[in-house]
């Protein structure tokens, strides 16, 4: 660094430093000050060096030369991280994806939100002022009694009271003229000719959040443009919801597919109203008491109708100007650069109003320093930077020296970061420690699996045979194996469809599946091969033959993928199959043909997952609930199991708060799956995350999507960490260089010499 | 001249409707329209009425190429082949699967394209040009085989073991370079530095070989010897002569690959993080969005076509024998 500023100040007095071959073949650097020999002015070439000079001591302010910021952000408080896939959707109602709700869920303030310490996980109020409770009524529509029978509630009534004075951020939609009419309506193509960016709109404006905004964006979930991926669920509870979706088609379609503005004002939805300026009310069809984890997502969050009136502008989407690429929201930031090809930047919105940091935590969290910032002012962090890293190498390098804040742990790079203890547990290795850097790890609120389709002749229906074959499968599958081979230990076998944190899963003995395992010296030991083979000759298929035609047993399993990655766990598959004689045939397809097979039914074995929408057994349940069937239904019961008195049990469980009771019919569920074992279990994978030690509140929460605004950063540590481990290495260079100059030399000579002599003859 | 311009292009019609074509029935091959808006759509709680909803929008519920349904003319115009294909021809390339409009990507996407293709292309050729003159110069010396040889063993590598081994070297261990990333106007330079090394280190060795070849054949030629036997300097001969008279083969790999550096590189786009068309074109077809794809393709054929066109036009420039008719 110092070299090159050196060099810098030589260029800037016209002192030349000229490496090459000279007339004498020699290898020399000269240094020659308003000598002219060589130049007395900068030519091209010199602007071209010092040019480079320039750019790439850009950055290197730090006394780094790899930094990828520019200097003047050396200690800027800034987060630091990437984002693998580019978001396709930031409109909250159709935005749906993890990677997306990354930044959705840091702009817009649904009415909830998740405690960011306690667990279980918890909701409280957001933008709201309370915790909505509803009312219920009947058929016609009279309030009822609390504590009323299930059987007489036809509609359940959530009135959500805002607060008032929140403001959304500073956006072009809200500008005023004079006259106090919109700034930015009625744009003409000529209006739009210097527009690029939303950022080109030199004047902005804000207001206040109202209710209506709420209810407008309810609303928006039935767009026909928009496909919002909830809107078939959110029909069936909230009233009238399906036949508002009609009714815009019928305005929509009139106007050839026209995606111009369509001001939903104008359009009452039955089961959605504004009360008053800050409160409005939802009526959904029966009981969904798991409609308030809905109101924790950017799906039910506030947008501003001005917003739509603005982005609907003829000529905006040719600009890529939309609500889908430029949120407009009252949360603690707002995206300012959103180019998802290269980089997207949040900054902090100076228009929030400020939100405490959580007093109260979990067990171990003021311990673990989680507290410290109890009751301050966030958010923490005036700015932060996610940039399109598509490759994993430079995403886990950068993380290395300092450049990015936090990072996943992919299959490559486990062993560098992660040991693991003769007990299986896990912890940094000295390398990691060293630089200060912080695990936190936590199994998430998820299941893969392996499920039977329930509808097939050899491993589905519900006859014994069939349901011991399935039971041998499922010990014969050692998921322990898995988990410690594939995933690096990083991962809990399942018991159930429930994983844990969510209410109805159960530690220790009281939450084994006795057909697959038992509870011996403490500990869950996987019942033994032999059990298995016992099993399978119950089922009639003694050594894997069916005893009446004596043909061998072969199961074919459908699989998205079939690359070589997958080989090795397709091998161990068969592998484990073979354990009790089954011949396992593996189908690998795309992803496309495989759902196309779920959706008809044919498929016999199939690997799924699913992540929670919600911290609720209803959300795991659902997905072996009869109606909910994936064949015929397109529901999410991928098995196609269907069990009477479980889908009574799901239809009583459903609607229960959660307690003794709800537990009791929840065990009831599970051992009947146990039971039948329409799938083999699987397992729920535990979460491996690295920040560095300058990266303050790190816990991680699965459920919430608002989580940047309780970190807090270090940026003068991290400056100082980043120049410590970023210290230029030039020997090599400049050793490349002189062995390839002075392998040049002996050829010069022969050449020289040659021509010499060819001279004298 | 003009003439044989115009007739070329009238060429170019067929070609970009074959290559349209094509690309069309090898997409739909493997994908279908279901799949297309099951991909966009996401994996939960997608409902077969949102994929028809999703379809209808974006024109993929009409027949592919012959609809049965319409009559006359409408048979071929009201498929998705003609309605997808024909507004290409005026360059409108319509929106993404996601909703982007092509077009402003495209134009966006380009100039990190050319920032690493541009200086790959003249400081490679430049480069390569050096050591195949410098290896042909010292012929038959340990130069000479020694160029040979570490041209072989370096044309034998994969592009990718550069990348990574770049990235790993220059920095991971020596930190002279941003490892991947990329940034506007001047501050681009720092993060084009390893990409534009590893793109000219990829091709040295074929392309060393290759105008070496070219050099060696020139330096056989009788005025070559006349040149030495009126007492030249072997240096004289060598880069004024020789390297005069090779341009037009080393003209017939240049000017065809100029007009294709706008389509930026694949991998190297995608490992170094440059925004670029290459990155682009991949990310689509991992997306399985046709309108990209089809857009791409048919750019990539419009520019190797000119391509072309230059190369034959360049012909008479360097060599007045040559004439076009």
């Amino acid at each position: 660094m110092t070299a090159l500023l050196q060099i810098l100040q030589v260029l800037n007095d016209r002192n030349w430093v000229t490496l090459g071959l000279m007339r004498k073949q020699e290898l020399w650097v000269t240094r020659q000050r308003d000598s002219g020999e060589i130049c007395n002015k900068p030519g091209i070439f010199s602007y071209s060096l010092l040019l480079l000079m320039v750019a790439l001591l850009d950055g290197c302010g730090d006394g780094t030369w790899n930094s990828p910021y520019p200097a003047n952000e050396k200690t800027s408080n800034t987060y630091y991280s990437a984002f693998e896939i580019r978001p396709k959707h930031l409109d909250p109602a159709q935005s749906y994806s993890s990677n997306e709700v990354v930044f959705t869920g840091q702009i817009y303030e649904p009415p909830l939100q998740y405690h960011y310490l306690k667990r279980p996980y918890t909701l409280e109020p957001l933008a709201a002022t309370q915790m909505p409770v509803p009312y219920f009524e009947d058929r016609d529509g009279r309030r009822l009694p609390t504590g009323v029978s299930r059987e007489k509630i036809a509609f359940s009534v959530y009135d959500i009271h805002i607060k008032p004075g929140i403001r959304y951020q500073p956006h072009p939609a809200f500008a005023k003229k004079s006259d106090g009419s919109p700034r930015y309506l009625g744009l003409t193509a000529e209006d739009l000719e210097d527009i690029n960016t939303l950022a080109d709109f030199t004047e902005t404006g804000s207001r206040e959040l109202l209710a209506e905004d709420y209810v407008y964006q309810i609303k928006r979930l039935a767009h026909p443009h928009l496909h919002s991926p909830i809107f078939g669920l959110m029909a069936e509870y909230i009233v009238g919801l399906r036949a508002y979706s009609k009714q815009l088609r019928s305005v929509v379609e009139p106007q050839g597919g026209q995606q111009g503005f369509l001001d939903l004002r104008k359009y009452p939805l039955a089961g959605v109203e504004v009360l008053d300026r800050y409160t409005y009310r939802v009526k959904l069809i029966g009981e969904y008491p798991q409609f308030v984890y809905w109101l924790a997502m950017p799906f039910f969050g506030p947008i501003p109708v001005e917003a739509d009136a603005f982005y609907s502008q003829p000529g905006m989407k040719k600009k890529n100007i939309t609500l889908d690429w430029y949120p407009v929201g009252t949360g603690p930031y707002m995206l300012t650069v959103n180019n998802p090809n290269r980089q997207m930047v949040m900054e902090r919105n100076p228009n929030f109003r400020g939100e405490p940091y959580p007093s109260e935590g979990d067990v171990g969290d003021r311990e673990n320093g989680l507290l410290a910032d109890a009751g301050r002012t966030m958010p923490f962090i005036d700015r932060m930077v996610f940039s399109l890293e598509k490759e994993t190498i430079p995403t886990w390098n950068k993380f290395l020296q300092g450049y990015y804040d936090a990072s996943g742990i992919g299959s490559d790079s486990f062993d560098q970061a992660i040991q693991l203890s003769g007990q299986g547990e896990a912890a940094l290795t000295d390398t990691m420690r060293e630089r200060g850097i912080k695990l936190v790890t936590s199994v998430a609120a998820s299941t893969y699996y392996m499920g039977f389709n329930m509808r097939d002749l050899v491993v589905g229906g519900d006859s014994e045979r069939a349901r011991k074959l399935r039971r041998a499968i499922s010990i014969a599958v050692d998921y322990e194996e898995y988990i410690s081979i594939f995933l690096n230990d990083r991962g809990v076998p399942a018991q159930g469809p429930i994983p844990p944190g969510i209410f109805g899963y159960q530690r220790g003995e009281a939450g084994v599946n006795p057909y697959v395992y038992q509870w011996k010296n403490d500990e869950l030991q996987r019942r033994p091969i032999s059990e298995a083979k016992q099993l399978m000759v119950e089922a009639g298929y003694p050594s894997g033959r069916d005893a009446k035609s004596g043909k061998p047993l072969i199961v074919h399993l459908d699989t998205p993928g079939g690359g070589p990655d997958d080989k090795a766990r397709f091998d161990w598959l068969r592998k484990q199959f073979a354990k009790i004689d089954i011949q396992l045939d593996v189908r690998a397809t795309d992803y496309n043909r495989f759902q196309e097979k779920m959706i008809k039914g044919t498929a016999q074995l199939f690997q799924w997952g699913w992540n929670a929408d919600y911290p609720d057994p209803e959300n795991f349940l659902f997905l072996l609930y009869g109606p909910n069937a994936k064949a015929g239904k397109n529901g999410e019961n991928a098995a196609n199991y269907q069990n009477s008195e479980f889908d009574r049990l799901f239809g009583e469980m459903k609607s229960m708060p959660n307690g003794p009771e709800r537990l009791a019919i929840i065990q009831r569920m599970l051992e009947i799956t146990q039971r039948d074992a329409p799938w083999i279990w699987g397992l729920h994978p535990k979460r491996f995350s690295l920040f560095h030690g300058w990266v303050h509140n790190v816990k991680q929460n699965d459920m919430a999507n608002n989580t940047l605004k309780y970190k807090r950063i270090d940026p003068l540590q991290r400056a100082k960490r980043r120049v410590e481990w970023n210290q230029p290495v030039l020997w090599p260079v400049v050793l490349t260089l002189v062995i390839f100059f002075a392998a040049m030399i002996p050829a010069i000579s022969t050449y020289r010499r040659k021509q010499r002599a060819k001279g004298t003859t | 001249m003009l003439a044989y311009i115009v007739r070329r292009i009238l060429y170019a019609l067929p070609i970009l409707i074959g290559v349209n074509l094509l690309t069309f029935w090898l997409f739909f091959i493997v994908n279908s329209p279901d799949e297309m808006a099951r991909m966009q759509l996401g994996q939960k709680r997608v409902t077969p009425e949102a994929i028809e909803k999703w379809k209808q929008e974006r024109g993929y519920d009409k027949a592919l190429f012959y609809n049965t349904q319409a009559e006359g003319g409408a048979a071929f115009t009201n498929t998705i082949f003609f309605e997808k294909s024909v507004r290409l021809f005026v360059f409108d390339f319509g929106s993404a699967d996601d909703g982007r409009d092509i077009g402003y990507d495209i134009r966006q996407r380009m100039m990190p394209s050319l920032a690493l293709a541009i200086p790959v292309f003249t400081v490679g050729l430049l480069v390569y040009i050096t050591f195949a003159l410098i290896i042909a110069f010292f012929r038959a010396t340990y130069v000479d085989y020694l160029g040979v040889v570490l041209a072989v063993a370096l044309m034998s590598i994969s592009t990718l073991f550069y990348i990574i081994g770049g990235q790993f070297v220059v920095s991971k261990l020596l930190h002279l370079v941003p490892i991947s990333g990329y940034d506007g106007g001047l501050a681009a330079i720092k993060f084009l530095v390893l990409p534009v090394l590893v793109g000219i280190i990829g091709g040295v060795g074929a392309s060393t070989r290759f105008y070496r070849t070219i050099f060696l054949e020139e330096m056989s030629k009788d005025y070559v010897r006349t040149a030495r036997a009126k007492g030249m300097a072997e240096r004289v001969v060598l880069f004024k002569h020789v390297l005069k008279n090779a341009m037009i083969p080393i003209l017939t790999g240049v000017v065809i690959a100029i007009p294709l550096l706008f389509m930026g590189s694949l991998i190297t786009e995608s490992f170094f993080g440059i925004p670029g068309l290459g990155s682009y074109t991949i990310d689509a077809i991992r997306a399985q969005d046709f309108g990209i794809v089809r857009s791409m393709v048919f750019l990539g054929s419009v520019l190797y076509i000119l391509g072309l066109l230059l190369t034959d036009l360049s012909y008479t420039l360097v060599d007045p024998r040559v004439r076009l008719s």
